[in-house]
């Protein structure tokens, strides 16, 4: 077991945890924050994507101990914040999610590209940006979508 | 009734899926109880073996382990399960058990269960678990074991022959033969998988003080899984309540019974906790059903003019060691040959689908169950008939589609059509897409040497089944669904129903569907679904039926509480009931519509003054009713897609352009919905047509079996999807809407298909196998 002391969502956290236990199952399992999902375990759906000191990282791919004097944000501490309410409502008028579960990854991933994209309108590069998170129920189209209108409400606000 | 201002054809968002935005969903995955403990598994390295000794105890020792099982630990504790139906006449297959007993034979089969304080030690002890194994000779090739002498998967069983149907009809294979130009090909489909993005998962909680097992349930069908765990489990249906909480995607995976989850269900019992099992991503590919996987001989006979004069078929398909339960495993072939040339007008047909035992992955029902297989087959051989003619693709269909004025009428192999469209939906399509023009681009790009490629794919699809799909070969599987509808102390409505969600959108179908009949808005309908205990009976969510059946079920308990509602203000109010109706949730005069009370006013007086209503007035603010179709077995939809493709010669890949689908499902309850079932659906059609393959080996072991390896549509690889609709509502409904849940599915692999040979016909090459990878469209341009 080892010591670890991190910011997950604002709030500090002390934990002691085994080494092997990965960021995802640490923030689930511990801390009850089930917003982040769990599809592959290896690194290839995207489910698991949180902010890691505010870079986008896979949650199975991270060890909580790497977490360790980290800041870690996930789906609940940004929909708190309202930092992604935007983006948030364009997926749900849009329907840019069926079952749910791979949303909070695409959320979280949509979000680094509406950051840092040099033209978040880009329908190509929104697609090119997304295609490490896996959706089996969209079909993506209403995905970029809602991604390209929350750029171009952004733009003209 | 209908219209965008209305309840039904209303673009409105779902209500319940802002929470999912917030990753404030609950999913099975998620749900954490009391004295929770985990199961893990360990399962067979072999596709074919004979079991010896099972040593259990290293793992008893190990850390956090409250509990190891096998086959005999398990004896008793769950009945096995044959998946077997009357109706389909001659299907075979063995008693499965929750792990395995005796012999293995497929590559991850369970053969032990590790329950253990977390997840992680239960698989560090599974590993320490010493099974003694004899290899035996794996059948992995369909073919091979039909062979005679080929050895029996089941001893028992004789031979590996599962299934065995023949179709024949007009003059048959003959009469296709003696048409004045005959096409024969031969197709082979991959196998694929589901890939739920939300692996299998379960919490099982067996309580000891009330005799009574909740199990939290990833699931489409809730109350089917009901009457399974008390069938297998030896216990009464009351003693079991199954909720299904938010799925995280399902398409056929999850309406199956595994035999892990048997296990963990019956763990909980044994060990008087809750047991938790979600399926790691290994565990997903090689334990849940495959599907596909079909080897077709198929040929077709058509007049000089290009008229269809028949189909040939024969289809082959591995499926695993076991039929599945309750399902069967034989429905998907079955369907093939039901299905083949289903658009056409056209005489003469055979048809032979056989289904084989191999020691493989279990295949059975996955979202549109043979309409893939089928819809490629014909539309590879309509357009190869009409380039031998020389006649256009939409042509082609054209002269042979059956016409929009032709029914009532049913196809050669029986299927019975109330009404289609399909030349209103090419019509639609061609004028969707400018068919000329993208046909006069093509000829122009190819002139440049760059090899596009236009395909059509016409189909149709089987929705709102009755209870001819399962119920008439003795399943206890519900093909109707029960609604309940009731008025709450404040004037709103309260659904229950026995429809699932799993994000298609049934939650806010329902409440369109519901407010409709009641004359009152969306917003003011709370609808629950997925828990046996609170929901009227009813299938839950497969073969398109969410809408079609479950919407109208619901449509008509509304309609029924919309009666009581208006019969108990007529007594208020003193006057007749069908001279008061209900608008905007205002009860007001049929005639003129001034408002005479509100349904909150009416809510109060029959919830806290009942004592004020004229003798004898009883208020009944609930009702309920039930649904199943019975006139027409199935409600087939139809529609037309197509594909637009380019195709690079020199290294394989083809890149998907542009995708068209115009569809009829009949009403359109939510065109917002509709559309996106439809783009969902034709993206994993997309996927088999490209990409998806389970991987096996000659030995039986899959090779590909991580989401690294497995490949799955993304985002970059995805084309925009356009969609048009036509509207034939069936009439044997009120609200006439059919599914739409499984068309994309149907026909867009057959389209894409369709396409690669239309870009690679002037090279005279031709594909007919899925998926078209670049290795496949090398070989086929005789390249590499």
């Amino acid at each position: 077991m080892t010591a670890i002391s991190l910011i997950v969502n604002g709030e500090r956290v002390e934990a002691e945890v085994p080494a092997r236990l990965h960021l995802a199952d640490f923030l689930r399992e511990r801390l009850g924050l089930t917003g982040t999902h769990l599809g592959c375990e290896h690194g290839v759906c995207g489910a698991c994507t949180v902010r890691l000191d505010g870079a986008i990282v896979r949650g199975c791919l991270v060890l909580a101990v790497q977490a360790e004097g980290c800041v870690v944000e996930t789906i609940e501490g940004v929909s708190d914040s309202g930092e992604l309410a935007d983006l948030q409502e364009a997926f749900w008028r849009r329907n840019a999610l069926q079952c749910g579960y791979c949303t909070p990854g695409m959320m979280l991933a949509a979000a680094d590209f509406l950051a840092h994209a040099p033209d978040p309108t880009d329908r190509a590069a929104i697609r090119a940006h997304l295609s490490g998170n896996y959706c089996r129920c969209t079909g993506y189209e209403a995905i970029v979508d809602a991604v390209e209108a929350t750029a171009r409400a952004r733009r003209a606000a | 009734m209908n219209g965008a201002d209305r309840p039904i054809g209303r673009a409105m968002a779902r209500p319940d899926a802002r929470r999912l935005t917030q990753g404030r969903g609950l999913f099975a995955s998620d749900i954490a109880l009391p004295r929770m403990v985990h199961a893990a598994f360990l399962r067979s390295p072999y596709a074919h073996a004979e079991i010896g000794a099972i040593d259990l105890a290293p793992a008893r020792e190990m850390p956090g382990v409250v509990g190891v099982f096998d086959a005999a630990a398990l004896e008793g504790r769950c009945a096995p399960w044959v998946g077997v139906l009357t109706h389909l006449k001659g299907l075979k297959s063995a008693p499965q058990y929750p792990l395995a007993r005796g012999r293995v034979r497929f590559q991850g089969e369970p053969v032990a269960m590790v329950v253990a304080a977390s997840r992680a030690e239960a698989e560090d002890a599974a590993e320490r678990i010493l099974v003694e194994y004899e290899p035996l000779a794996p059948v992995v090739d369909p073919l091979a074991a039909l062979a005679p002498g080929a050895a029996a998967i089941h001893p028992e069983l004789g031979d590996n022959l599962a299934f065995a149907r023949t179709i024949e009809a007009g003059g048959g294979a003959a009469a296709v033969d003696a048409a004045a130009e005959r096409v024969a090909l031969e197709f082979d489909f991959a196998r694929h998988t589901g890939v739920t993005l939300e692996p299998r998962a379960l919490v099982a909680d067996w309580n000891e003080g009330e005799q009574r097992l909740t199990v939290h349930l990833g699931t489409q069908v809730p109350h089917m899984f009901q009457t399974v765990l008390a069938t297998l489990l030896g216990l009464a249906e009351r003693q079991i309540r199954v909720i299904g909480p938010d799925v995280g995607g399902s398409f056929g995976i999850k309406i199956h019974v595994y035999p892990d989850e048997m296990a963990a269900v019956a763990a909980s019992r044994i060990l008087r906790r809750p047991v938790r099992f979600v399926a790691d991503r290994l565990e997903s590919f090689t334990g849940d059903i495959h599907a596909r996987g079909h080897r077709v001989s198929a040929r077709i006979g058509v007049a000089e003019d290009g008229r269809i004069e028949g189909f040939a078929v024969d289809d082959l398909t591995g499926v695993g060691p076991y039929s599945a339960y309750p399902r069967t495993s034989a429905v998907e072939a079955n369907q093939v040959i039901n299905l083949v040339g289903g658009p056409y007008d056209f005489a003469h047909y055979a048809a032979r689908a056989r289904v084989v035992f191999q020691t493989k992955a279990m295949m059975s029902q996955y979202r549109a169950v043979g309409h893939p297989i089928a819809t490629a087959v014909t539309e590879a051989l309509v357009d190869e008939a009409a380039r031998r003619r020389g006649i256009d693709p939409v042509e082609m269909r054209r002269r042979n589609l059956i016409a929009d004025d032709a029914y009532p009428c049913a196809s050669p192999a029986g299927m019975k059509f109330e009404a289609l469209s399909h030349h209103a939906c090419l019509d639609e399509l061609v004028r969707l897409m400018d068919y000329d023009a993208l046909r006069a681009e093509q000829a122009g790009l190819r002139a440049r040497g760059v090899w596009r490629g236009i395909g059509i794919a016409s189909f149709i699809e089987i929705t709102n089944p009755g209870a001819a799909f399962y119920g008439v070969g003795g399943a206890r599987i519900a093909a109707q669904d029960g609604a309940t509808a009731r008025l709450d102390a404040a004037g709103d409505v309260v659904l229950h129903a026995g429809a699932t969600e799993q994000g298609q959108g049934t939650t806010t179908i329902l409440a369109q569907v519901t407010a409709a009949a009641m004359g009152v808005d969306p917003a003011r309908v709370l609808v629950k679904l997925g828990d046996t205990d609170a929901t009227p009976y009813g299938g839950g969510t497969w073969a398109s039926r969410g809408a079609g059946v479950g919407g109208e079920a619901a449509f008509r308990a509304a309609s029924a509480l919309r009666e009581n509602v208006l019969a108990l203000a007529a007594s208020i109010l003193q006057a007749a009931p069908e001279a008061l109706d209900i608008r905007d949730g205002v009860i007001v005069d049929a005639a003129g519509g001034a408002e005479r009370m509100s349904l909150a006013e009416l809510a109060r007086i029959a919830h806290f003054r009942p004592d004020t209503l004229p003798q004898g007035v009883e208020p009944a603010l609930v009702a309920s009713r039930h649904y199943v179709p019975r006139e027409y077995p199935f409600a087939f939809t139809n529609g037309v897609q197509a594909a637009v493709v380019e195709v690079d010669a020199e290294t394989g890949f083809v890149r998907l352009l542009k995708h068209f689908v115009v569809e009829d499902c009949g009403t359109i309850i939510n065109p917002l919905l509709v559309d996106e079932q439809i783009r969902g659906g034709v993206v994993q059609g997309l996927g088999a047509a490209l990409f998806e393959e389970c991987r096996y080996d000659s030995e039986g072991q899959m090779l590909n079996a991580t989401m690294a390896d497995y490949l799955v549509p993304m985002a970059a690889e995805m084309p925009d999807i356009v969609i048009g609709h036509v509207c034939t509502p069936t009439r044997e409904s009120h609200i006439g809407a059919k599914g739409v849940g499984e068309a994309g599915t149907a026909a867009a692999a057959a389209a894409v298909l369709n396409a690669v040979n239309d870009a690679l016909a002037p090279r005279g090459a031709r594909i007919t196998a899925l998926p078209i990878t670049p290795a496949r469209v090398l070989e086929a341009l005789g390249i590499g």
